[in-house]
C-alpha cells in the first residue's frame, strides 16, 4: 500500500516535470492522473487498490463519531432516569483480530460504544474483557455491534 | 445574508451550550453512579463528547466570524478523541487490578477467574 502511494506521488511529480509548472493545481491533476492509472493497472499489484483502503478508513472514522454520539446519549439517558435500572457486569469477548494495532483500535471503539468499556486485554491478545453497563441486552447487542466493528477494521487492515 | 449570519451564530452558540450541558450531565453521573467502573463510563463518553462539541463550536465560530482557522483547535479535537478512551480503559484496568470491588448488583464477572488463573501460573 505504501508503495502505491509513493508511486502515485512520483507520477504527480513527473507530471509537474512534464509541464514545467510547479504549482499546487498541477500537482493535484498529476495526482489524479496517477490514481486513475494505478487503479486501471491494479490487477498487476499483489494488493488491492490503495484508495479502497483510504475509503475504508474514512468509513471507520464516520462509524467512530456516530457511535460516540449514540453512546453518550444512552449513558446520559441512564444517568438522568430517576431510578437506576442498570445491571452491570463483565463479559469476556473472543476476538479474531491479530495484530496489536487492530486490537488497540477495536478496544478504543468499544470504549466509545453504548455502555461498554474495555477493562482488560488478555496476554495473548485473544480475549477482551468488557465491562458492560446493562448486561441483559448487551450480550446480544454488543456481539452484533462488534461484528460490524471487526468487519470495518478488517476492511482497513486486510 | 444578515439573517443567515445571525442564524449561524445562534446555531454555533447552541452547539457550545449543548456541549457544556453534556459535560454538566456527565459530572452529575460521576456523583450518582455507584462504583468506579460505572463512573468511568460517564467520564469517558459524555465528557469526551461535551469537550468535542465545545471545541468544534469554537473552531467554527473562529473560522466563519473572525476569519481565522485555528489548527490548534483541530489538533486538540484529535488528541481528545484519541486519548479519552485510553484513559478510561487504564483507569478501569488499574482499579480492577488493585482490587476495587464491583457494585453489589453486578451480574457477571468473567475477569475474576481469568486473573486467578494468571496469578497461579
Amino acid at each position: 500500500m505504501a508503495l502505491q502511494i509513493l508511486l502515485n506521488l512520483i507520477i504527480a511529480v513527473v507530471w509537474m516535470f512534464l509541464h514545467n509548472d510547479w504549482s499546487f493545481p498541477r500537482f493535484t491533476i498529476g495526482y489524479l492522473v496517477g490514481a486513475v492509472s494505478i487503479g486501471l493497472l491494479s490487477r498487476f499489484w499483489p494488493h488491492d487498490f490503495y484508495l479502497k483502503r483510504v475509503w475504508a478508513v474514512i468509513k471507520l472514522l464516520i462509524l467512530f463519531v456516530k457511535e460516540l454520539f449514540i453512546s453518550s446519549f444512552v449513558v446520559i439517558g441512564l444517568i438522568i432516569r430517576p431510578k437506576l435500572s442498570i445491571r452491570p457486569g463483565i463479559v469476556a469477548y473472543q476476538t479474531e483480530l491479530q495484530t496489536d494495532w487492530e486490537i488497540t483500535v477495536l478496544s478504543c471503539l468499544i470504549c466509545l460504544t453504548p455502555g461498554t468499556l474495555t477493562l482488560d486485554v488478555s496476554r495473548d491478545g485473544r480475549t477482551l474483557y468488557i465491562h458492560a453497563m446493562d448486561i441483559s441486552d448487551a450480550e446480544m447487542l454488543s456481539q452484533q455491534i462488534k461484528s460490524s466493528f471487526e468487519k470495518a477494521i478488517m476492511e482497513v487492515t486486510r | 445574508m444578515e439573517m443567515i449570519s445571525k442564524l449561524g451564530e445562534l446555531l454555533l452558540g447552541l452547539v457550545i451550550l449543548f456541549g457544556s450541558l453534556i459535560s454538566a450531565l456527565s459530572a452529575f453521573g460521576l456523583i450518582r453512579l455507584p462504583d468506579v467502573y460505572l463512573r468511568s463510563h460517564a467520564a469517558t463518553k459524555s465528557a469526551t463528547l461535551g469537550v468535542l462539541l465545545i471545541l468544534i463550536g469554537t473552531f467554527l465560530y473562529f473560522m466563519f466570524y473572525l476569519e481565522h482557522s485555528s489548527a490548534k483547535l483541530l489538533l486538540g479535537i484529535v488528541f481528545v478523541f484519541i486519548t479519552a478512551p485510553v484513559a478510561g480503559h487504564l483507569n478501569g484496568r488499574a482499579a480492577y487490578r488493585s482490587g476495587v470491588a464491583l457494585w453489589e448488583e453486578t451480574v457477571q464477572d468473567d475477569l475474576k477467574n481469568a486473573l486467578k488463573k494468571e496469578q497461579r501460573k
